[in-house]
């Protein structure tokens, strides 16, 4: 239901979008449809191989040895080893929150299974490799994830100091 | 490649527009590719071992139509970012997301992550149109990071699901401040990196 919501918005937008285009000029609505074109083309291929390859790369991942470490008396260590396991996790939309939610239910503390959630979605190694740079400048993207490098500390701090969730 | 055929400057009201856009990158496959094949390859073949051919072919089905599912919205994504690099006045863009766009710029990168519909397919598109028609380094990384962490889709369609919603919604406003934060510290790395502005 909510994919379909996302999916009208989505169109939506690329529809509305298309109106802006041809109202500056037929050639910019087909400029850009072409050029988008030629993106999807060129991504296709590397999106083929990452989600149809991470399922085999998540399915050799022992969790136990991603989820066993992060216990709620692990402390800051704890807090260390679950950004390193959420850098190692495989991208794709469920893998990281799966393995998160095993974690919480495997008796993982909250501040560490935050921060192993937030640097999974900051800097996923194999999601900077398959998604950001192909669509991106490659010293943007190594740039960016260096940067985001302290906020899974930041947010688990944040998570011990507040007691939540 | 050779696909920057002559575009002829978009007949724009802003004079800024006029300029032909530069091309955007489109690297052949490279490294990165080959790093994930290889895992992938390897990952299969442990899988078979474990599990034998009824293991591979599972995840095969499985993962087949998790592709099937993504690839119109990939094609928006590519789309969607094609527009904004064509239609968003540079002029405008750098202004209000720039160097020089201060906070407001950062706040302005995250409320678009937040809202922009997608998955990757669609986030890194436009900000790579994003960076493509001056946006700096710091408002485009508030962008992705907000979009990774407080963006409405992963959340909803995801997370809420797996992790349960106590877990989601502290998680989410725990994240609240993180883009913009991120954002200022890129930007303060990279003023002090790149004081010449840009290597190109």
């Amino acid at each position: 239901m909510s994919a379909l919501i996302v999916d009208i918005i989505l169109w939506g937008s690329v529809a509305a979008l298309a109106v802006i285009a041809l109202q500056r000029g037929r050639l910019v609505l087909t400029t850009s449809v072409r050029e988008g074109t030629m993106d999807f083309i060129n991504i296709v291929p590397r999106i083929a191989l990452g989600v149809i390859g991470s399922g085999y790369i998540a399915a050799v991942i022992p969790s136990e040895v991603i989820t066993g470490w992060l216990g709620p008396d692990s402390g800051w260590l704890g807090v260390l080893t679950a950004v390193i396991a959420g850098a190692v996790t495989p991208g794709g939309p469920v893998v990281g929150f799966s393995l998160g939610a095993v974690a919480l239910k495997a008796g993982g503390g909250a501040p560490q299974v935050i921060a192993y959630v937030i640097a999974w979605a900051l800097f996923a190694f194999q999601r900077l490799l398959l998604w950001e740079i192909p669509f991106m400048p490659a010293r943007f993207v190594w740039f960016r994830a260096a940067v985001s490098l302290p906020f899974p500390f930041l947010a688990a701090a944040i998570a011990m100091a507040i007691g939540k969730p | 490649m050779s696909e920057l055929p002559l575009k002829d400057p978009a007949p724009a009201d802003d004079a800024a527009d006029g300029e032909p856009r530069p091309g955007r990158i489109r690297k052949p496959v490279g490294w990165s590719m080959i790093v994930i094949g290889v895992l992938v390859a390897v990952s299969a073949a442990l899988v078979y071992r474990r599990d034998g051919i009824n293991g591979v072919t599972e995840i095969l089905t499985h993962d087949l139509t998790l592709f099937g599912g993504i690839l119109p919205r990939v094609l928006a994504g590519c789309l969607l970012g094609a527009f904004i690099a064509e239609i968003l006045p540079h002029e405008k863009v750098s202004r209000s997301l720039g160097p020089e766009s201060g906070l407001k710029g950062l706040l302005i990168g995250t409320a678009f992550g937040a809202i922009l519909p997608g998955g990757p397919f669609t986030a890194y598109p436009v900000a790579s149109a994003l960076l493509t028609v001056g946006a700096d380094f710091g408002a485009t990384i508030a962008m992705v990071v907000s979009w990774t962490l407080i963006g409405y889709g992963r959340a909803v369609v995801w997370e809420l699901p797996i992790m349960g919603t106590d877990f989601t919604v502290w998680r989410l406003v725990i994240s609240l401040p993180v883009p913009v934060l991120a954002g200022a510290l890129g930007r303060f790395v990279y003023v002090r990196l790149y004081p010449k502005g840009a290597p190109q």
